[in-house]
């Protein structure tokens, strides 16, 4: 998937919520660290040209929300989650990159009710690649892509990693949701001595 | 990878500290929620074991446990009154039987922590042993001058009061001088430690010579029995010589801070008005403590220890 | 007639400035015969090639906690291991429960020392009833039952009137007062060294000055009784200074240090081992190395042990409530070879004299000398002998080294008390 592909994407995928909640009224986003806040951010831009108004962005760092840390090796740096609006009774429209098993989606579901009673809760991805763990499915999706769970999804963007695409893997070493794993930053030289880099067509 | 423990300020370098003033940074935030609580150490059992009274130490870590969502299991008994006999090593064994994760420990010995800390499974953070450290103390005190100056490189602080009993200025000073500000000392020379200079600080007798000097000013609490045991002659003399009264506080530079570690005595080592006054940076510290405190037991029970 | 030949040792011998290859022949309990070769004829040979013979070491203090604390030690269990570590005599100090102020307790303990059978036990008697530093024992009732000498360690007699008249009555039978050089009211509740290491670790302080105000007065006292004064456990630069120049000026005065002492210094108190708790602390690298050079240039006459057995439950206390002191006997000589002798180029005769003849010659006894017609009390030591020191290998009934479970260089592999083989080289216990 290329910088166009992403773009053209997102706009679909704005489109697709002011469609489904009839305009953009009680409705805020909030993106899931990292680069799901980043994408938030881009659908607000959009929303902003589209409707001409801004709407409320927030952000959430799931770390202290996960099921899984019992087995990381180490304590993961958190980078605090910024909610600085009124969630009660908004449309709230998380966001993330990639939909996998659906814990993180669960994390943050428990996060943001945390803070409020949310009227709505919606979910919108670049990619859904299946393989889910939990009964959580995506309200929006940028593309939905089959994949092996041998494969691994990794999203670029340019706030990020300087620019946009979407990569599959194919890759040897079992290893966990890149979610899971706290992002692809810190680890990325030690992912990618795991991962045959190679392009998938349908990618 | 952070060691198991926290048992000590001293080994730690300039990475380790940073680490935990990060963390309890981020955890400010939680603290300002709506719901401030999360669940990332669900399922976990800390115990706070206090051998020697320290009711505020002991709630901040109990809050900083809940808050995190881990059960908390507070013990308090005056070392005096534990039976002759019965070890620290017993209790120790104990808690091992019980599974407990994690344990805070206060004990008026130095070195209680380790010998926790060497025949436990479970992570041990020091909650202060004795005259030796106080590790949680010294990073939320750290963690608040950051916040205030925005850096703690190059800043001077002075420490003033009983520095020979003070786990509190020991940890204080390891920190200090790990992170690059300049550290002063000052109290009267029976209350001085030999050959603490040697740890890079400078030692003073004269507090009103060298009060404004410094961006901080950190004054001790004052055990009233040193003055039964000789070491200064009365109370009235102590604070006309080391206490921050009003007006001595006059003389500080003008974005000096005060900060305490408290419980404070009032109207001995500080005035009221000094402690409440808006130099005063005592309350943030009391705040940050439980932040700092929830970033202490996330790195040492959040993840798996290998 | 049971004969023994010792065969190509090494001999050193400070008694006869002795430092060679002989031959001793023992014959019954005495030695009558050292030569550069001298033919068996029927003695039982033990062949000593490689190994250096000295008389067995002489302990001026250490405690076997007998009568009154069996679980920590007794005069065969301390027996024991003062054989294992080349002692053939123990002095023991006299602050047991009860406390050895009357001839019954003497005699109690020789005549123990005696059923154990197995090195010389030489009992010092306390200087004050009960310790309490108010009123001088029965110095010749206790001399006549068997002690050899008189000290209230444990504790300094604080009354420096008390202690005068004990200087001064124990003319009379010309045996040496053992000080135990402390003044409590500097050391307070100290349970380390006071300095650097001590404001570190937040552990409260005994400053040296608590050990040196005691010498300087304690010097003024033999000065001015004339009386034969020893000072038991110095630890500090100070006190070694203080010596030396009293020695100089000819006071009769005589001092031992402890292998801790020489060996470690304050800094090791950061394990908060309990084991290295002892009285007085471990010193600054500073007073470690003017211990060295005290030893050395002779200020320092002998090496004791200090031997000072605790419980394992006393000693798995909190370091301020844990008891001083650290066993001794069965590693002393492992520590004065490594630091001594390799680290430190002490000659084999001045180190052998700090064990035997200097000690003797406090006691007053003709031991520590290897001459035909003295008593058969002879070590034999392998000096590159490298053994672990393991808790099964104890042989005190408290386990309470820092030692333990570490390598030492050293140790004595043969030893003979009285003429009476106690374990020869090639024994797989030692």
């Amino acid at each position: 998937m290329k910088e166009s592909d992403i773009r053209r994407a997102l706009r679909r995928i704005v489109h697709e919520i002011i469609e489904a909640n009839k305009g953009i009224r009680n409705l805020a986003l909030v993106g899931i660290k990292r680069r799901g806040d980043f994408i938030a951010q881009r659908i607000a831009d959009i929303i902003k040209k589209t409707e001409g108004k801004k709407i409320p962005i927030g952000a959430l760092d799931i770390t202290l929300y996960r099921d899984d840390l019992q087995l990381v090796s180490e304590a993961p740096i958190i980078e605090g989650t910024e909610i600085n609006f009124d969630i009660n009774n908004k449309i709230i429209v998380l966001v993330d990159d990639v939909l996998y098993t659906g814990r993180t989606i669960r994390a943050a579901i428990e996060e943001i009710l945390d803070f409020g009673r949310p009227k709505k809760i919606q979910l919108a991805v670049l990619i859904d690649r299946g393989h889910r763990e939990l009964p959580i499915q995506a309200d929006f999706a940028g593309r939905k892509v089959p994949t092996s769970k041998k494969e691994i999804v990794d999203v670029f963007i340019k706030e990020t990693d300087g620019a946009d695409s979407v990569v599959i893997h194919s890759y040897r070493k079992k290893q966990k949701d890149t979610k899971s794993g706290q992002g692809k930053t810190p680890r990325k030289t030690k992912v990618k001595q795991l991962f045959i880099t190679g392009e998938k067509n349908n990618a | 990878m952070p060691e198991k423990n926290l048992l000590g300020i001293e080994p730690l370098g300039a990475e380790d500290l940073n680490r935990y003033l990060d963390q309890a940074d981020n955890f400010l935030g939680v603290l300002e929620r709506p719901i401030p609580i999360v669940p990332a150490l669900r399922g976990k059992t800390i115990i706070t074991l206090f051998f020697e009274p320290s009711t505020r130490t002991q709630i901040s870590f109990s809050i900083a446990a809940k808050r995190l969502s881990a059960d908390v299991v507070n013990f308090s008994r005056a070392t005096s009154s534990v039976v002759k006999g019965e070890t620290l090593l017993d209790t120790a064994k104990n808690i091992e039987a019980m599974k407990i994760d994690g344990v805070i420990i206060r004990h008026s010995v130095p070195g209680a922590a380790k010998i926790l800390a060497d025949h436990l499974d479970a992570f041990v953070i020091n909650a202060g042993d004795g005259g030796h450290e106080h590790p949680t103390q010294a990073l939320l005190d750290l963690m608040t001058i950051r916040q205030h100056f925005g850096r703690i490189k190059g800043l001077k602080v002075l420490i003033v009061g009983d520095i020979a009993h003070s786990r509190v200025a020991r940890s204080n000073i390891f920190g200090l001088k790990t992170l690059g500000a300049e550290v002063g000392i000052c109290g009267p020379p029976t209350l001085i430690p030999r050959e603490i200079e040697k740890l890079g600080v400078q030692v003073f007798c004269s507090l009103d010579e060298v009060i404004k000097e410094f961006d901080v000013i950190m004054a001790l609490r004052i055990q009233l029995e040193r003055q039964k045991s000789g070491l200064f002659p009365s109370i009235r003399e102590y604070r006309n010589f080391y206490g921050l009264t009003r007006e001595r506080i006059k003389k500080i530079k003008p974005h000096g801070v005060i900060m305490h570690p408290g419980p404070t005595n009032r109207g001995i080592e500080i005035d009221p008005e000094v402690a409440d006054g808006n130099k005063s940076l005592i309350l943030r510290q009391v705040k940050n403590g439980v932040a700092l405190r929830m970033a202490v037991l996330f790195i040492h029970a959040g993840g798996k220890i290998e | 007639m049971n004969r023994i030949l010792i065969k190509g040792g090494r001999v050193i011998d400070p008694g006869t400035n002795r430092d060679g290859r002989f031959d001793i022949l023992i014959t019954e309990n005495k030695i009558t015969q050292i030569d550069k070769k001298i033919t068996p004829k029927g003695a039982k040979v033990i062949d000593a090639r490689g190994l250096i013979i000295t008389p067995g070491f002489i302990d001026l203090h250490c405690h076997l906690r007998d009568p009154g604390r069996p679980d920590k030690e007794t005069v065969e269990s301390g027996s024991r291991a003062g054989i294992a570590g080349g002692f053939t005599t123990l002095c023991c100090m006299p602050n047991t429960e009860p406390v050895i102020d009357n001839e019954g307790i003497v005699n109690y303990i020789i005549k123990e020392a005696s059923r154990v059978g197995l090195c010389r036990v030489l009992p010092i008697a306390a200087i004050t009833k009960k310790r309490q530093g108010k009123e001088i024992t029965e110095f010749g009732e206790l001399i006549k039952a068997g002690a050899k000498g008189f000290s209230d360690d444990g504790d300094t007699v604080a009354n420096a009137n008390v202690l005068r008249h004990a200087l001064e009555y124990s003319k009379i039978f010309n045996v040496p007062i053992f000080e135990h050089p402390i003044d409590n009211n500097l050391a307070q509740d100290g349970v380390m060294n006071e300095g650097f290491s001590s404001t570190r670790l937040g552990l409260k302080g005994a400053p040296t000055i608590a050990e040196d105000v005691i010498v300087a007065r304690d010097l003024l006292l033999a000065k001015f009784t004339g009386a034969r004064l020893h000072l038991c456990h110095i630890s500090s630069k100070g006190a070694v200074e203080l010596i030396k120049k009293a020695k100089q000026e000819g006071v009769h005065i005589t001092c031992e240090t402890c292998p801790h002492y020489f060996y470690f210094n304050d800094e090791v108190l950061e394990t908060f081992d309990t084991n290295y708790k002892v009285n007085p602390p471990l010193r600054s690298e500073e007073d470690r190395k003017a211990i060295i050079e005290g030893l050395r240039d002779g200020t320092i006459d002998c090496i004791a042990t200090d031997h000072a057995p605790h419980t394992r439950a006393e000693k798995e206390l909190e370091f301020t409530r844990a008891p001083s002191g650290m066993i001794g006997l069965e590693t002393a000589l492992s520590l004065c070879i490594m630091e001594l002798i390799n680290h430190h180029q002490f000659s084999w005769l001045e180190l052998i004299k700090k064990l035997t003849l200097n000690p003797a010659r406090i006691l007053n006894e003709k031991l520590g000398v290897l001459q035909p017609g003295l008593p058969a009390d002879i070590a034999m030591i392998d000096p590159e002998k490298r053994w672990r020191y393991t808790e099964n290998r104890i042989q005190s009934r408290s386990k309470n080294s820092p030692l333990l479970n570490r390598e030492l260089k050293g140790k004595v592999v043969g030893l003979i008390v009285k003429g009476d083989i106690k374990y020869l080289p090639g024994n797989k216990d030692v």
